[in-house]
């Protein structure tokens, strides 16, 4: 039925099973559309936020998913500005991925905000002092680099590519594309550190708070590291599942092994560094604010555990699995030292935002713990059903895969 | 928010900050046209572009 869609000389499952997928997903869509409406109709009493809480789940969503999209601009940086050839044949994924992340990031803004309606405030009413407004910027802009970078891709579907304008258009496109690399490249290095700036300046939460170089706190590079460390991991993992799903094999294993390794050396420079930094203000920077380390750890959930799993089990260990050549060459510990590390920085930014909420500040403060709703969920889980969606259609219709037809013969 | 708004001010936080904004907006402006009106011109002249 659509096969003049499909790109010429690969496989794909029937139409029929291919709707049957989709109408799969839908379900679960439309679960996280009602619990969206919900919150913009009845305001965000629906969800379990509340003033100790103003930011919970959809923040860490955010952050979470903004450091996972990084994928495409770190991996864009490599292939179009370091001209790491070999990379070609995943950075096309890398984009699909990071359009779906970024598109998700501005959507559960777009729920948290309350009022929607009024987002164009933060570029009409700028408040240039605040790191929020240079994120918010900067993500608006960057989603908009990484559309302009799907678009060849787009274009590149057979039919489309039939009209010989789009054919011309989608080369001039390929070509201005080191220029477009290095805006995304600009844009991602200063939000993803702004992210990390945000609770790093909060000198009235002790938990959070960091000395720095100049105006920014060491927070703001240890995002960066950790967002570029992780996004190529997070591009490996999906490839993974959609070779599980497609039971093909889409990428090779020495493009795969050459993205693990960068993103191994910069995770094990990130941990290294986090580590100095964890010391440093275990030692310093708190008790110069008549804070006892231990202080921070004294109230359940949130133990001494929370350090260790963050820096050691979900650190520690993938960097070791990652930069060392048995580790890497071996699939399964390759996806497992993936998984290990996009979970570590989910967990990073639970902590930097949620923890750094829950630990008393005063001494007349109590504990306030926080658990994310049924609507909460629904609303941060319906990224990953459209993103299924996404990559699917991208899948089926677009050659993403240029290794594709030579790893799948006919 | 612009210059002529009431509520700029004209200090270096206003100007780096817009100032980014608005040079990466006419960038991708400049860049999205450029590649529009190349592609335009190979479309009428027929160039194959070898550069993929």
């Amino acid at each position: 039925m659509d096969s003049a869609l499909i790109p010429e000389g690969v496989k794909r499952c029937s139409f029929k099973k291919f709707a049957i997928w989709i109408g799969v997903l839908t379900i679960p869509t439309l679960w996280g559309i009602y619990a969206a409406l919900l919150c913009w109709g009845k305001a965000l009493n629906q969800t379990n936020l509340n003033d100790n809480f103003p930011f919970g789940f959809w923040i860490v969503a955010d952050l979470g998913v903004i450091a996972l999209g990084a994928g495409a601009f770190f991996t864009g940086f490599l292939r179009y500005i370091l001209k790491i050839e070999e990379l070609k044949n995943i950075v096309n994924f890398a984009v699909v991925i990071g359009v779906i992340c970024y598109a998700s990031a501005l959507g559960i803004l777009g729920i948290d905000v309350g009022q929607p309606l009024r987002g164009w405030f933060i570029f009409w009413h700028a408040n240039v002092h605040s790191m929020l407004t240079e994120v918010a910027f900067c993500i608006t802009c960057y989603f908009m680099v990484l559309c302009i970078e799907y678009v060849p891709l787009v274009l590149e579907n057979r039919r489309i590519d039939a009209y010989r304008f789009f054919h011309f258009l989608s080369h001039r496109f390929h070509q201005a594309m080191p220029a477009i690399a290095a805006i995304g490249v600009f844009l991602s290095f200063f939000h993803q550190g702004s992210l990390g700036g945000v609770p790093g300046v909060l000198y009235g939460r002790p938990f959070a708070y960091r000395s720095g170089f100049l105006v920014w706190p060491w927070t703001f590079f240890l995002f960066i590291l950790s967002a570029i460390a992780c996004g190529p991991c997070f591009t490996l993992l999906i490839t993974w599942i959609t070779e599980k799903i497609t039971r093909k094999q889409l990428v090779k294993k020495s493009v795969k092994e050459t993205l693990a390794k960068i993103a191994g050396w910069l995770l094990a420079s990130y941990i290294v560094l986090k580590i100095i930094d964890t010391i440093y203000w275990a030692s310093s920077t708190a008790p110069r604010v008549g804070i006892n380390f231990k202080s921070f750890y004294a109230n359940q959930p949130y133990g001494i555990w929370v350090l260790i799993t963050e820096v050691g089990i979900l650190g520690i260990i993938p960097a070791i699995i990652l930069i060392t050549k048995q580790g890497r060459s071996n699939s399964a510990l390759l996806i497992l030292a993936s998984f290990l590390n996009c979970a570590g920085i989910f967990m990073n930014r639970w902590i930097m935002t949620v923890q750094t909420l829950a630990v008393p500040v005063m001494p007349f403060d109590k504990f306030a713990s926080y658990h994310p709703n049924w609507q909460e969920w629904a609303t941060t889980l319906l990224p990953v059903w459209i993103g299924a969606m996404v990559i699917s259609l991208s899948y089926r219709y677009l050659p993403i895969f240029p290794q594709e037809r030579e790893l799948n013969p006919a | 928010m612009f210059p002529f708004c009431f509520e700029w001010v004209n200090d270096a936080a206003h100007f780096v900050f817009m100032g980014s904004l608005y040079t990466v907006l006419g960038l991708v402006f400049v860049l999205l046209n450029y590649c529009g009106i190349r592609a335009f011109l190979d479309y009428l002249y027929e160039r194959e572009v070898e550069d993929k």
